[in-house]
């Protein structure tokens, strides 16, 4: 597969790590903030081969494992009724709320459907027009243009029975927050590639300019990461606190216009709370006035109050990369991808469920 | 009338027409037209080999097959992983009220037809016939007896340190066919199951070298679940190598939009086998030589390592542990 | 939170387009690539192309890395 196969070449893999072990002995730490950046980690098995020196940290990237389990009852809620379909990405069925899951409340016999891309939810209203649907609207910068677009295309296409339940976030302000908490010790960022793609790399200049922290943009595929990383290492061990970009085949300065016009068209910026950190300011999205006929709360009269976990897991210290999840004394006992109790375990890219399916400490050989 | 109903099911006239209408009609047999209560089979062999399965697939129809394909194979196949000729099959339907007939009719003949090329009867079979709404459409049962093969010992627990791992051919085909047709996710292009009867695979590889260690059909959960299965029982650690897994283009690019491995993903026509290495190649040369084996590779080997365990030695040069699957499979964005 | 996969523009057709991955075809949103072409490469997410590959930059960064490794084999 093109921009694919080159990207996961052994031999550029391979030749990206022996450079890394060249660059700095200094101990290390960078926090990679993108769950599919988690993903790739683990599934390329970079932990086993990066220099000992090199600390790598999984950060708050998961907008799955940062939603609260409010959210998750709230659509549990609105399954029970008859008129509804609800529409959801794979990624949030298995979520625990208080009440169950989307997918034991599948089982119950609710209408609940998995979809790819919030396009089809513009033929599934077409299709059921006696039924309300309401689709999850989660996701960070990358996936929240595309709510704006569905549902400017609901408005052309004359629908008027497609909602939406938004829980987008964004990135940058989480990172200030995850900064300026003392008991972190970060000396870098791997910068997520496709939010970058989105909104340019000039929101995370901050981290240059205020904190003295480098941060690289960075792509998915093994080789993309391997390079991140070399680029990141040499930055930090020449004390050069720039913000670099390693995806430019992706990533422009300014990032997608476009979709940047069209996240301004629909939402307004809101304070939000991410599960296990607390209040972000200015770090939600919320449909604007012109939009609010698409909002699932309002069009339900819903009183949404948000309330988290408090399960005795740890995700909140773990999400920002404070422990990771050894560390948790549910961990693989109490909490399973099978039996999640945090979303972290739940998500497939959250760092628990990572961990749990592809962690193994070096010693596997011995 | 062009539907099933309940007077179908009831054991009457109506009951009768649909059993020589269609099913007598394709599964015509000595055994089966003698229409005994019980098939009545003389049997030449000392060990049989006896299994059931039951088959629910949503959607009934897919690209490469059909719920009646599904269920001869998947019980000829798990007689052929035994080690043993598969000879003789029953078939019962529990079939929902309102299901047509003329999708039965493609299902029963589907059944005869893989039948005919498995060389297995189906000898008996029940009907029934439920209300509206109480299953999902039609589910089907198979149960399959084989005489199991004199010098041929396969089983799970015979992996060896050393034994190479070979596949037939391309991972995840079927579960990713019905993944998307099942969830309408757009998809469109070559993405077909892999449905097939793999005892004459199999015979081909036993005349290759009958001392093959172990053979498993990788069902559901896909390769995983049965390497961790022959790990466990085995006790012995399975490396993989990512590089030469064997993934057809169209269920890679599937793979990828929807985030999920391969190597989790269901077969219904793929077999894990565990040789000695010095025989690995005369193996591998005959699996290529059949319709079924065309695309044979070498995936991995069992270690010396102490342990159960899999993984997979990754193209990074890294390790990354393969567990036994758990929950469903579930396409993300994230 | 960025699962994203290259593909080939088949067709366009308005806002709308074909792309092709693995062999494999799906509709997705154009409206964040307007300014694609037919054979042009997009990053795909969630059924929308959220930006256009630059193939230009793609190769220097592969030229770059085969350099190294020429580098390697020289030492």
């Amino acid at each position: 597969m093109k921009f694919v196969d080159e990207f996961r070449s052994s031999d550029y893999s391979k030749l990206l790590v022996e450079n890394l072990r060249t660059i700095s002995c200094n101990k290390i730490n960078i926090m990679e903030v993108c769950g599919t950046h988690t993903m790739s980690i683990f599934r390329y098995g970079i932990r086993d081969v990066l220099p000992t020196n090199v600390n790598l940290i999984s950060g708050p990237g998961c907008p799955v494992c940062v939603t609260p389990q409010s959210y998750i009852d709230t659509a549990l809620e609105l399954s029970n009724r008859k008129d509804v379909i609800i529409a959801t990405f794979g990624d949030m069925m298995k979520v625990p709320g208080r009440r169950g899951s989307l997918l034991k409340k599948k089982a119950e016999g609710a209408d609940i459907r998995i979809v790819y891309s919030p396009m089809d939810c513009l033929i599934l209203a077409a299709e059921n027009p006696l039924k309300q649907i309401v689709f999850l609207a989660v996701g960070f910068e990358t996936t929240a243009p595309m709510t704006a677009v569905t549902a400017i295309e609901s408005r052309k296409k004359g629908l008027s029975n497609l909602f939406f339940f938004t829980a987008h976030k964004i990135v940058p302000p989480v990172m200030e927050a995850l900064v300026n908490d003392q008991d972190l010790n970060l000396d870098g960022f791997l910068l997520p590639g496709n939010v970058s793609a989105i909104i340019g790399t000039e929101p995370f200049e901050f981290l240059s300019k205020d904190l003295n922290i480098p941060g690289v943009v960075t792509g998915f595929e093994p080789v993309d990461i391997l390079q991140g990383l070399n680029t990141l290492v040499g930055l930090i061990s020449k004390k050069d606190y720039r913000i670099a970009n390693d995806y430019k085949r992706i990533v422009k300065t300014d990032g997608n216009t476009k979709a940047k016009d069209y996240l301004n068209k629909a939402f307004n910026i809101v304070d939000s709370n991410w599960r296990g950190i607390g209040k972000v300011p200015k770090s939600g999205l919320e449909f604007n006035r012109q939009f609010e006929e698409f909002d699932a709360l309002k069009h339900f009269e819903i009183c949404y109050e948000e309330y988290d976990g408090g399960s005795g897991c740890r995700c909140g210290e773990i999400l920002k990369g404070k422990i990771n999840p050894t560390q948790c004394p549910l961990f693989k006992k109490l909490c399973t991808p099978d039996n999640p109790v945090g979303s972290c375990m739940v998500s497939s890219e959250g760092t628990c469920a990572a961990y749990f399916r592809y962690y193994k400490p070096r010693k596997m050989e011995e | 009338m062009s539907t099933i109903t309940l007077s179908h099911g009831s054991g009457g006239t109506q009951t009768n027409k649909l059993i020589n209408d269609i099913f007598f009609k394709y599964f015509s047999n000595d055994i089966l037209n003698q229409m005994n209560d019980a098939a009545q089979i003389d049997i030449d062999f000392k060990k049989l080999a006896f299994t059931t399965d039951s088959f629910v697939v949503n959607p009934i129809f897919f690209a490469g097959g059909n719920i009646g394909k599904l269920a001869v194979c998947g019980t000829v196949n798990d007689l052929a992983v035994s080690g043993a000729k598969p000879l003789y099959l029953t078939s019962a339907f529990i079939i929902e009220e309102g299901f047509s007939i003329v999708n039965l009719e493609i299902i029963v003949k589907t059944m005869a037809e893989e039948g005919k090329k498995s060389g297995v009867k189906i000898v008996a079979g029940d009907t029934k016939v439920v209300e509206k709404g109480n299953v999902d459409g039609i589910y089907i049962n198979t149960s399959g007896i084989g005489s199991i093969y004199e010098n041929v010992n396969i089983n799970c627990a015979n992996a060896k340190s050393g034994d190479v791992i070979i596949v037939n051919g391309t991972l995840g085909d079927h579960g990713m066919t019905i993944l998307c047709e099942r969830n309408n996710l757009g998809f469109e292009g070559n993405l077909i199951s892999d449905c097939a009867c793999l005892n004459t695979l199999v015979d081909c590889m036993l005349d290759a070298y009958d001392g093959i260690h172990v053979i498993r059909d990788a069902t559901r959960g896909g390769v995983a679940a049965v390497l961790n299965e022959i790990s466990d029982f085995s006790n012995v650690t399975i490396a993989l190598e990512e590089n030469l897994l064997p993934i057809k283009e169209e269920v890679k690019g599937a793979a990828e939009m929807l985030g999920l491995d391969p190597l989790y993903i269901a077969n219904e026509g793929k077999l894990c086998v565990f040789v000695p290495e010095a025989q690995a190649e005369q193996v591998l040369f005959a699996m290529r030589t059949h319709p079924l084996g065309a695309n044979a590779a070498i995936i991995g080997r069992v270690t010396e390592e102490l342990g159960k365990k899999v993984y997979l030695n990754t193209v990074v040069g890294g390790k990354r542990i393969v567990d036994m699957p758990s929950g469903i499979l579930l396409p993300r964005i994230c | 939170m960025c699962l994203a996969v290259p593909g080939r523009v088949l067709s366009i057709n308005g806002n709308m387009g074909i792309i092709e991955v693995g062999k494999l075809r799906r509709n997705v949103f154009l409206h964040l690539t307007p300014d694609v072409a037919i054979d042009d490469y997009v990053l795909v997410h969630a059924g929308c192309a959220i930006q256009e590959i630059d193939e230009v930059e793609a190769k220097i960064t592969l030229d770059i890395l085969k350099e190294l490794a020429e580098c390697e084999i020289r030492r």
